[in-house]
């Protein structure tokens, strides 16, 4: 079943001269990670706020072609009625977390206090989300007493709580320690093992090659690959499109270690360890 | 030779009992050095006290000869340049060239020679010409860039960078690993607080790993990678690379991807 639609999307926000996506299709399958790469200034965020809906409801500007998301059609949908279907967690904690509320419980139960559900149902989802995302602990704290990281984990435990079968993440993990990273990855990971659709904007580089099932490369407003991430990490041009590839890929690149059937190199820690074979 | 900065027995809490530092001690010397921990660690904090915006509740901090608590963050800002994780905390300016001019003015450096050292800053992270931009109009790690740019042009002797790469891009962060280094090349004092393990590799001399208020490890960069369980201790991650490396059985701790491809080649060679 397909999650996400996006056919020849264009879109140029109101101030600006040049198109920040430049005609854009892609499917996105039910219970899908995707990845979403490239170099500041490439779409990623905007292709995000396209997904929620933020694009154009909240920026205006020019718009073309047509996003699906969940069987609703952005363009004609409203926010209210799309953040059911898809939640957006931003770049930097601070802006997610409302400030109106005094313990991280009650800062999830918020979103759910608008959406009228019984008390049994909303006690469920908020101890299942903080659970999920390891905060329980922290429940009874103010949300702006905690660490980046927590906070982070806080932001995404708000989003989960609401249930919406696609999460969109707009680099979650550039403010957290790399634990704090991994078990973003794992809560992502769990999130798509229980269904859940996800498209996460990340320049750590080598745990989308971990995680992802699907990798989307973007460039100056244009996709330049859609593809598994062993495929799009292969490309000889990828440098060219302001990414790196993983460290393990160009090791085994510059080492000339690929698979000759294929003609692909390992991406992740296990592949190259394989690959390589021993040193000795 | 005289030290930038010694530091003995810091203490530090912003709520009584609740101990963020539990007696640090250290000494910098020139080496560029890395600061990393978990988030919580007091790795934040601590650059605050360094720049004289906390003050120890017990212990000593000396920057230059100076004991921060008998003098002013703006006493000290002559001498040492902090550079915030999030920009936000840091502009307040209209447009990118005051943003980037207050710190020199301030300074009382004169007009001619603060536009001088704002627009060389500024050509050092490629945005020279954004000169007439509001920085809330640019991205997040353009903010970021002016930030470092607004410190840079300060021209302090001591810079701190509190994780310098959130948001950047793979051509963000080459340009500031390299910024790093020509501050190095230029004699400065350059500590850095990051996440980013590969870059700390690929970047810093020193490596000191903070874990719940204290000094867990204080090193050579590869002494500290070497040593697995007590970075896992710390909870912290080991670089990609060296992990490769210890995967393969490999005794060398390696710290970038070209030291571990000219082994490999070497050792191919060695087998025939």
């Amino acid at each position: 079943m397909k999650k996400i639609i996006v056919d020849n999307l264009k879109y140029r926000y109101p101030s600006a001269q040049e198109l920040a996506l430049k005609g854009i299709s892609l499917e996105i399958e039910k219970g899908q990670f995707i990845g979403v790469i490239g170099p500041n200034g490439a779409g990623k965020s905007t292709l995000c706020q396209a997904l929620v809906g933020l694009v154009p409801h909240f920026y205006h500007g020019a718009y073309g072609g047509s996003v699906v998301v969940g069987g609703l059609e952005v363009l004609k949908s409203e926010i209210s009625a799309l953040a059911l279907k898809v939640g957006l967690v931003f770049q930097n904690p601070f802006t997610q977390v409302t400030g109106a509320k005094l313990t991280v419980y009650d800062e999830v139960a918020f979103g759910l206090e608008n959406m009228g559900l019984d008390r049994a149902e909303m006690i469920e989802r908020i101890d299942r989300a903080l659970t999920l995302l390891d905060i329980y602990r922290y429940k009874d704290r103010n949300p702006f007493d905690l660490s980046g990281g927590q906070m982070q984990r806080l932001a995404i435990a708000s989003i989960i709580a609401m249930k919406p079968q696609i999460i969109v993440l707009d680099e979650p993990t550039s403010q957290l320690d790399p634990q704090g990273s991994e078990e973003v990855f794992r809560a992502v990971d769990k999130l798509k093992s229980e269904g859940m659709t996800l498209v996460m904007v990340e320049h750590k580089i080598e745990k989308i090659a971990e995680y992802a099932d699907k990798v989307a490369l973007l460039s100056g407003g244009e996709l330049v690959d859609f593809d598994r991430p062993i495929r799009v990490f292969s490309r000889p041009d990828l440098e060219r499109f302001g990414v790196a590839a993983p460290v393990y890929t160009r090791i085994c690149r510059d080492l000339k270690i690929k698979d000759e059937k294929t003609g692909l190199y390992p991406i992740t820690l296990e592949g190259a360890v394989a690959a390589v074979g021993s040193l000795e | 030779m005289n030290s930038s900065i010694v530091v003995e027995d810091l203490h530090f809490a912003y709520n009584k009992g609740e101990e963020v530092l539990k007696g640090i001690s250290l000494v910098f010397d020139r080496r560029s050095t890395a600061i990393i921990g978990q988030n919580g660690a007091g790795k934040t904090t601590f650059a605050k006290l360094l720049k004289g915006l906390l003050k120890p509740d017990s212990g000593s901090i000396s920057i230059k000869g100076i004991d921060t608590k008998n003098t002013t963050a703006a006493g000290l800002s002559r001498h040492i340049g902090l550079i915030f994780q999030n920009p936000n905390d840091q502009i307040f300016k209209s447009n990118v060239l005051d943003e980037v001019m207050f710190g020199p003015l301030n300074i009382m450096k004169e007009e001619k020679r603060a536009r001088d050292l704002a627009l060389g800053a500024l050509e050092k992270v490629g945005l020279v010409n954004e000169l007439e931009q509001n920085p809330y109009d640019l991205t997040l790690s353009q903010r970021k860039l002016i930030a470092i740019a607004s410190v840079l042009a300060m021209d302090t002797e001591i810079v701190i960078f509190d994780e310098p790469t959130i948001a950047q891009d793979h051509r963000g962060k080459e340009m500031i690993k390299g910024i790093i280094r020509e501050l190095v090349g230029m004699g400065k004092l350059v500590l850095t607080i990051m996440h980013d393990m590969d870059f700390v590799a690929e970047t810093f001399e020193r490596t000191i790993v903070f874990s719940q208020g204290q000094v867990a490890l204080d090193g050579s960069t590869r002494e500290v990678f070497t040593q697995e369980e007590l970075l896992k201790k710390a909870g912290l991650e080991r670089p990609h690379v060296t992990r490769l490396g210890a995967k393969l059985g490999c005794s060398h701790t390696f710290l970038t991807a070209e030291e571990f491809v000219s082994f490999a080649k070497k050792s191919d060679h060695r087998g025939g």
